[in-house]
């Protein structure tokens, strides 16, 4: 008989979030005392401390909150801050458009691509400008 | 903390002022620090009760220094929050100081990132939810920071221009500046890109450094043969890791440290004569500016392109030439303490702000994700 405390039997935040994606599904954490939602996954809400923390699906659609071009050597490529309608913010890279033509205020879109080594993240897509 | 105004004092400051110097590792350089500090007051290893030392090489800090130096700690704090460590070391080391914890307390830090070959100090810890992107570590998390001032703000590159160029002809004032070439506005503008919108003049020097700080009860430094400096007050704020998770991107946790530091010290920033603040990129400059109160939020580009903190200016800011052309060894934090005491001992040469009585140094750690304010003074502002 396991003397863990049962509430926290479910897979490791990160862990669960990275096989939904992997099943196509792309979430952020709603939590059930405070209704605040977040992003990267955590054991419990950043607002309220509630364990009470679940997965939702998200509609994709999203906000340039701020973005850069990088200057490699092989050329510049983009790395981008977007807002979620529910909040929280992720790092991603948005496609579509010329890296130097992003504008903070931008409308983007969640794709799930995989990665060389085979792992799912989200990357968005350039939509317009309000 | 309004009771521990003033009872601590910096009786011993030490600055190898190598950096680049082939041949010695990060201990070396913390090492040599921590015996310019107990020389400059008259103490020795042997006297040092209390450790407060952080490294980028080290995971174990207080127990590899403490063996290179001979020291038996009672008390130690290896605090690891990037650049802003020192003074939260400076704080930690107050409180021990006056709880009895310890009755020496040794700050100290050292690194070769220049001459060691490594370029930039590399991300302390794995992100998992940065590195599928590319950002370079940290410059694009503050390139993030700028872009967003810039939009909400209308600051301008050439804004962002004026602190390199401000903290250049300060360099040229301190012979122990590593850069003190001219610079000019168009020269930042020119430069090659690192990540939209800094330019690598708007991004810190990569050096190699020691520094360090001898600390005492108020009540022991005035039998020492340094001139005692005096901590005011002293704040720390954390507020995140990843720069997706910081709150506002234009407005920092200085804030909240400044305001704790300015409370204890019972002074705001018109009282202030001399300031010390982070400037790993232009940016953090002008939003530590503002957040610490030396302009109101939005005008630190206005601020600085007046000409306010050049020499000469109506802000004796980052006297030594700062991050950006006096040294970056990794961890700059402990160089701000470094040069306050330079400028309220009055030993800052051609860049002393004459009769200066209190200043205030301000650290940044991480991606503007911990903030530390310390507010010193002369025997003076007791």
């Amino acid at each position: 008989m396991s003397v863990a405390d049962p509430r926290f039997d479910h897979a490791g935040p990160e862990e669960a979030w990275r096989t939904r994606l992997a099943e196509g599904v792309f979430t952020i954490q709603s939590c059930a005392g405070c209704g605040s939602y977040q992003f990267p996954p955590s054991v419990s809400c950043r607002s309220c401390g509630s364990v009470r923390v679940a997965l939702v699906p998200q509609s994709g659609d999203a906000v340039v909150y701020s973005s850069t071009t990088v200057r490699a050597r092989a050329g510049g490529y983009n790395v981008s801050l977007v807002e979620l309608p529910e909040g929280p913010r992720m790092m991603t890279r948005v496609e579509g458009i010329e890296p130097e033509e992003i504008r903070i205020g931008d409308r983007v879109a969640a794709r799930i691509v995989r990665r060389d080594g085979g792992d799912a993240i989200v990357i968005f897509d350039w939509c317009g400008r309000p | 903390m309004q009771d521990l105004r003033g009872r601590t004092a910096i009786v011993g400051a030490g600055n190898t002022n190598r950096w680049y110097a082939p041949g010695r590792t990060a201990f070396d350089q913390l090492s040599e620090a921590a015996h310019l500090a107990l020389d400059d007051c008259g103490l020795t290893v042997r006297d040092v009760d209390g450790l407060f030392c952080s490294l980028s090489v080290s995971g174990l800090p207080v127990l590899n220094v403490a063996e290179k130096l001979g020291i038996r700690p009672s008390y130690a704090d290896g605090t690891m929050v990037g650049g802003a460590s020192f003074i939260f070391h400076l704080q930690s080391a107050m409180l021990a100081l006056n709880a009895g914890l310890c009755n020496v307390a040794l700050i100290c830090y050292g690194a070769n990132q220049a001459s060691g070959g490594r370029g930039f100090t590399p991300m302390p810890d794995p992100q998992p939810f940065e590195e599928p992107w590319g950002a370079i570590y940290p410059v694009s998390s503050y390139a993030l920071a700028a872009a967003r001032h810039m939009h909400q703000f209308g600051t301008t590159r050439r804004d962002l221009a004026s602190v390199a160029v401000a903290a250049r002809k300060w360099a040229q004032l301190n012979p122990a500046a590593h850069v003190r070439d001219p610079l000019t506005i168009e020269d930042v503008l020119a430069a090659r890109m690192i990540s939209d919108p800094l330019s690598k003049a708007d991004c810190c020097l990569v050096t190699d450094g020691g520094g360090a700080l001898v600390l005492t009860r108020a009540d022991r430094a005035k039998d020492l043969r340094s001139e005692p400096v005096y901590i005011l007050g002293t704040g720390t704020a954390v507020s995140h890791r990843q720069i997706a998770a910081m709150p506002d991107l234009t407005v920092t946790a200085a804030v909240e440290s400044g305001a704790a530091a300015y409370k204890m010290a019972g002074v705001g920033p018109s009282d202030v004569d001399h300031v010390m603040v982070y400037d790993a990129f232009t940016i953090t400059t002008l939003l530590f500016l503002e957040d610490l109160g030396f302009c109101t939020k939005g005008e630190g580009g206005a601020f600085v392109s007046s000409g306010a903190i050049e020499p000469g200016g109506s802000l004796a800011l980052n006297t030594n030439g700062g991050g950006l052309s006096c040294n970056h060894p990794g961890m700059y934090g402990i160089f701000t303490l470094l040069e306050s005491v330079e400028q309220l001992r009055g030993r800052a040469g051609a860049r002393q702000k004459p009769g200066a009585e209190i200043s205030l140094a301000h650290a940044n750690g991480g991606v503007l994700s911990a903030q530390a304010t310390a507010i010193l003074g002369t025997a003076a502002t007791l």
